[in-house]
């Protein structure tokens, strides 16, 4: 086979106009999101895994616990914990996709990436986005879940917020983990980032107790734990109560996913091989 | 006109030098062979040309781009086949192609011909379907190869291209390379283990030792200079006869994390 004789590559020549090298670039996020969604899909053992783990706690706590919170006369407890458990199941698989980073950079495909001639942020936006997709689809599920094992939302007018609150929540983490896996060489890491953020961020975030009439200390704790926010959120629109009121949730949402948006772009930006 | 100039080139990591104070240049379209044993800097070097790794000291010009002040316009004038794998496992052989071809901006329809072609070339396009995880090392080779010839960029880099590939293969690439220096101009960077590679190709050479450059010029002056018959003699009488480490990576390590976390 002969090589054959060169042609204009747009954006590789540098030879294009302004809009088709913007239509490049949509198609670099395009391609990466799609990337993250086809691993998602091909890897069948992983999403049902990741199941798991939110199904546990709605059986076992939602109904465990129900007796003593309705005695308590905070109502039903599954109603209260299902926002909780479709957030943990959010920020689990998003920080875990943006902390693939780290694989891709020990498997080698990073460097592909790193490579091609097109903006590291772009790049950097379209596994987010792809990541954040996943990690929103994953909430849905969990949320038909909880349907199913009795949980009730207020106002089905709502849902659809509900499911922009929890892009919103995938955003926010997904762009945490490529924030935190892009400043990381290697695994060893990975466990000190479960344990000493994931975990408290989930756990710390309201998602399985009421913040109203918490001791001080963990009610101001919650406060700096974006999750909180996230949850609280999930909850107005589902089951119509809210701790800190829909504005200040979506503000405190909206600021900090751009942070970490910014974050992650600058430290990917920075990779070094 | 130089398509590559490097200047004062330095590396350190932490007190160790990899790379110390190089300097060379490359004239656009030249064929380059960049020898050295294990661990003399030449990936480290590859690393720095590519933008994947900045430089202590030094600077680098890359058809006319500074690569630490314009990283961009200089990855629009490469391409580069890595020494170790950087496929996507996850995906199929075709849509690794294809990722590459979206990134690299090739039209449509342009971009399904060329992978049709080689993938054909590379004798994968029976399997293009299937997941590269399936592959055996050899046809994994392949397909980073095939996956760096998709576009034609000025100047490609190919580090070990030929590593665990059979003569035949070898031979196939090794024509449609020249054939793309000829026909195109590109500028080809390598680094090889073959003496024979480097004699028979390589246009100009420099031998990189202890992160040195230790010498440089045609294969027949290497020879001249050290008074040998062939390059693997010259070569050997340059660098020694010790045998040279990498260090061991932690990728078996990692392969078992990631074993635990998926399933």
């Amino acid at each position: 086979m002969k090589a054959p004789a060169r042609w204009t590559i747009c954006g590789t020549t540098g030879g294009c106009g302004e809009d088709k090298l913007f239509f490049v670039y949509m198609k670099t996020i395009y391609i990466l999101w799609l990337r993250q969604l086809k691993r998602y899909y091909r890897s069948r053992s992983r999403m049902i895994g990741s199941l798991g783990q939110p199904i546990l706690f709605l059986l076992a706590l939602g109904y465990g616990f129900g007796p003593v919170f309705q005695k308590a006369g905070q109502g039903n407890y599954l109603e209260f914990l299902a926002p909780g458990v479709i957030g943990m199941s959010i920020i689990f698989t998003s920080i875990f996709s943006g902390i693939e980073v780290i694989w891709d950079r020990q498997f080698g495909f990073l460097k592909e990436t790193l490579v091609a001639p097109v903006s590291r942020i772009n790049i950097m936006i379209g596994r987010t986005l792809g990541g954040a997709t996943v990690a929103s689809l994953q909430g849905v599920i969990v949320f038909t879940i909880a349907t199913i094992a009795g949980f009730r939302p207020v106002n089905i007018a709502l849902i659809p917020l509900a499911f922009l609150v929890m892009i919103l929540i995938a955003l926010l983490f997904t762009a945490l983990g490529t924030t935190i896996a892009s400043l990381l060489d290697d695994m060893q890491g990975f466990q000190l980032i479960m344990n000493f953020m994931v975990m408290p961020l989930f756990f710390l975030s309201g998602a399985l107790f009421p913040l109203e009439g918490a001791p001080k200390v963990l009610a101001n704790i919650a406060r700096f734990d974006p999750l909180t926010y996230g949850i609280d959120a999930l909850r107005a629109f589902l089951i119509n109560t809210s701790h800190f009121g829909i504005i200040t949730d979506f503000s405190v949402l909206l600021a900090v996913t751009l942070l970490f948006l910014l974050t992650g772009s600058y430290f990917f930006s920075k990779i070094q091989i | 006109m130089n398509i590559i100039e490097v200047k004062n080139l330095t590396k350190k990591f932490g007190d160790f030098v990899a790379v110390d104070d190089i300097s060379f240049n490359i004239a656009e379209g030249e064929i380059f062979a960049f020898l050295g044993p294990n661990g003399a800097g030449k990936s480290t070097t590859i690393k720095m040309l590519t933008t994947l790794l900045r430089q202590t000291e030094g600077s680098i010009k890359l058809n006319r781009h500074d690569t630490l002040k314009e990283p961009e316009k200089v990855r629009r004038s490469f391409g580069i086949v890595f020494q170790d794998p950087s496929l996507d496992d996850e995906l199929t052989a075709w849509e690794n192609m294809e990722f590459h071809g979206v990134l690299y901006g090739i039209a449509r329809k342009i971009r399904r011909e060329r992978i049709d072609q080689l993938l054909r070339f590379v004798e994968l396009r029976d399997r293009k379907d299937d997941l590269v995880k399936e592959f055996s090392g050899g046809m994994k080779r392949r397909l980073e190869i095939a996956r760096g010839l998709l576009h034609h960029p000025k100047v490609l880099f190919l580090d070990e291209p030929t590593l665990g590939l059979d003569p035949q293969t070898r031979n196939h690439m090794w024509s449609y390379l020249q054939d793309l220096n000829k026909s195109d101009g590109t500028t080809i960077f390598f680094t090889t283990h073959y003496m024979e590679e480097a004699d028979r190709l390589a246009q100009r050479i420099a031998v990189i030792d202890h992160g040195k450059i230790i010498a440089s010029g045609t294969s027949a002056d290497l020879k001249k200079k050290t008074k040998k018959a062939t390059l693997e003699e010259a070569f050997l009488e340059l660098t020694g006869k010790t045998i040279r480490d990498e260090s061991a990576g932690t990728l078996d390590h990692m392969r078992n994390n990631r074993r635990m976390w998926r399933r």
